[in-house]
């Protein structure tokens, strides 16, 4: 008799230990919650006002890409860049309580940085940002609903990522509309973070295969009423996807010169496959 | 501050230093600082007030010669001059020019005063270029620039690639099918959805239970109001039931004037008899002339009905 099948190996179950990954019983991560930046956004005590802005000089895809941007947040308002230095920005939205600020790099017509900045306070995080994907390019893609979308944030292990994940989830507003059947997933795989946004519906197992074959199978399935049927869920991506991959993490707003970072990424990180940070 | 020099003597010029050989050497066999293009030859050397090589300009040919220098913002006016060509050492004399574009411009004129018109022009000029290339660098300084930062092809390459194997292992519409499936069957959606189907089939069941239970209420209501009916038509036993009767005309009452209800739910006799108390007092009072209008029709209805039925009573 052969022995059991073994797990097979693969660089998720074989990650180098990392001592920060989060805990569910992690009292100081707890306290760290109650008091950090966004504690006042996860206490309902303010919703997300969003100011997004591109580069100095930016490609017409880059404004397309924040046009799609504006339809997946919600309270998200797009001010032209003009000449402005981001610490200039930085005081306008502070004076205008906006919550967040978000800036899209472009380099030879191609978005690829992102900088969230939390206000007024709060951390200000760098990604580089590729694979995007614009919605019109998604093939059977639909179109979204203004209802408010609910947040699926996975993968967020480390203490790093947990901060990640919480300001992530600060940029969309606390009360979900479930009806609207909308979903924005950050899907961290290996420090990479997987932007997608999908319309979903649940239905029986067995009706949608009926819709899918047509109705052939009505006859047979008229006698028994109460039988167990498997509820599946259906997506429908909306677009746009993207990927971000932290930079760098700065505590307090934009400061390049002055600035404390919380973690920057080095070269010397990447030696080795199995390590991540998130 | 040092007094100006007076110009050298020719003589000594022509015995220490051959110009006229050197200019020769430079210009017709090899000079190290010489640039050529096409259309001009440059200087690269660093005294050079034109930066172009000719005769005039070259600061080797030249014994006696003048030029301004920038050391960290700060000008300086250098002067050669043939006396002290002997020591190498010393044979620039430097002065400071103040960073005030016109005083910078009176210590030229008074060092240079006796010199060739040529390099106190020259000279001249150069000030003014170097003075607005520092203002527009101390300018440049202030403004906030973006830093370029190099992309390594090697590592942008890794990056896709390990990004590209993360997205396969990530199963993305997998995962978020799981997390929705999990948020329904933990209740995140309250009661939006019919799901699960068991537990829907069993609150139809409930509902369908409980019509059927409505129905035979009905059903068991119905032949209890025909007997109501029935005996309403006895006038033989209307004592009995008298009280509902009432009732009826009370509700129709209470449909014009509230008021009128609250008396009758003492009993019959007693509000009938309370009833034309009141009508007197009301009668009495002039200050009731448009309620009494409202109630006249009101009391006509009921009064007749319950004096029969006193009567018929007694």
């Amino acid at each position: 008799m052969p022995p059991p099948r073994k797990a097979p190996r693969t660089i998720e179950n074989t990650r180098e230990a990392d001592e920060t990954i989060a805990q569910p019983d992690d009292g100081e991560l707890h306290a760290e919650d109650a008091t950090d930046e966004f504690s006042a956004h996860f206490n309902h005590e303010i919703t997300p006002q969003l100011l997004i802005t591109s580069s100095r000089w930016c490609s017409t895809i880059t404004i397309k890409f924040i046009a799609e941007l504006l339809k997946v947040l919600p309270n998200a308002h797009y001010y032209k860049r003009g000449s402005y230095e981001i610490k200039q920005i930085v005081k306008y939205a502070k004076n205008r309580n906006f919550t967040a600020i978000i800036i899209v790099h472009d380099n030879r017509k191609d978005p690829n940085g992102m900088l969230i900045i939390c206000l007024p306070e709060g951390p200000t995080a760098h990604f580089k940002l590729s694979s995007l994907v614009l919605s019109k390019k998604i093939k059977g893609h639909g179109k979204p609903t203004s209802h408010l979308p609910e947040l699926i944030l996975n993968n967020f292990t480390t203490r790093i990522g947990h901060r990640v994940g919480r300001m992530m989830a600060s940029l969309f507003p606390q009360q979900p509309n479930f009806r609207g059947r909308r979903v924005v997933t950050f899907h961290n795989q290996r420090d990479f973070i997987f932007f997608r946004h999908h319309r979903y519906i649940f239905e029986d197992k067995e009706a949608s295969a009926k819709l899918k074959k047509g109705a052939s199978k009505e006859s047979d399935k008229k006698g028994d009423k109460p039988r167990k049927v498997p509820i599946i869920s259906r997506l429908q991506e909306c677009g746009p996807r993207f990927t971000l991959k932290l930079l760098s993490l700065q505590n307090g707003t934009f400061d390049t010169k002055f600035g404390e970072y919380e973690w920057v990424h080095k070269a010397d990180m990447d030696t080795s496959r199995r390590r991540f940070f998130m | 501050m040092t007094p100006p020099r007076p110009p050298p003597l020719l003589s000594l010029e022509f015995d220490m230093q051959h110009d006229e050989v050197i200019w020769q050497v430079i210009n017709h066999n090899h000079c190290s600082f010489k640039a050529r293009t096409q259309t001009q030859n440059f200087c690269r050397n660093v005294y050079n007030v034109t930066g172009l090589c000719n005769r005039s300009s070259c600061p080797l040919a030249n014994s006696r010669y003048a030029t301004i220098r920038e050391h960290d913002g700060t000008l300086y006016l250098y002067m050669k001059s043939i006396e002290r060509a002997h020591t190498p050492k010393e044979l620039w004399e430097r002065v400071k020019l103040p960073r005030n574009y016109a005083k910078a411009l009176e210590i030229i004129d008074k060092y240079l005063e006796f010199w060739p018109k040529f390099l106190v022009h020259k000279n001249k000029q150069r000030l003014t270029k170097m003075t607005q290339y520092l203002i527009r660098k101390r300018k440049l300084a202030l403004k906030v620039r973006e830093k370029l930062v190099t992309m390594p092809a090697k590592q942008v390459k890794r990056e896709a690639r390990r990004e590209a194997k993360a997205e396969v292992a990530a199963v993305l519409d997998k995962a978020i099918e799981k997390e929705l499936l999990q948020r329904l069957q933990s209740g995140t959606y309250g009661d939006i959805y019919n799901f699960p189907l068991k537990e829907y089939q069993q609150a139809l069941d409930m509902e369908e239970l409980e019509e059927e239970q409505e129905e035979e209420e009905e059903e068991e209501e119905q032949p209890a109001v025909e007997y109501v009916e029935y005996e309403m038509e006895d006038e033989e036993e209307l004592e009995d039931f008298l009280p509902r009767e009432l009732h009826v005309g009370k509700l129709s009452s209470v449909q014009e004037d509230e008021d009128v209800g609250d008396d009758f739910e003492d009993g019959v006799k007693t509000t009938a008899g309370k009833r034309t108390a009141l009508l007197l007092d009301k009668d009495a009072s002039s200050t009731f002339p448009k309620k009494r209008k409202k109630k006249a029709h009101v009391e006509i209805e009921y009064e007749g009905e319950p004096e029969d039925m006193q009567q018929r009573l007694l």
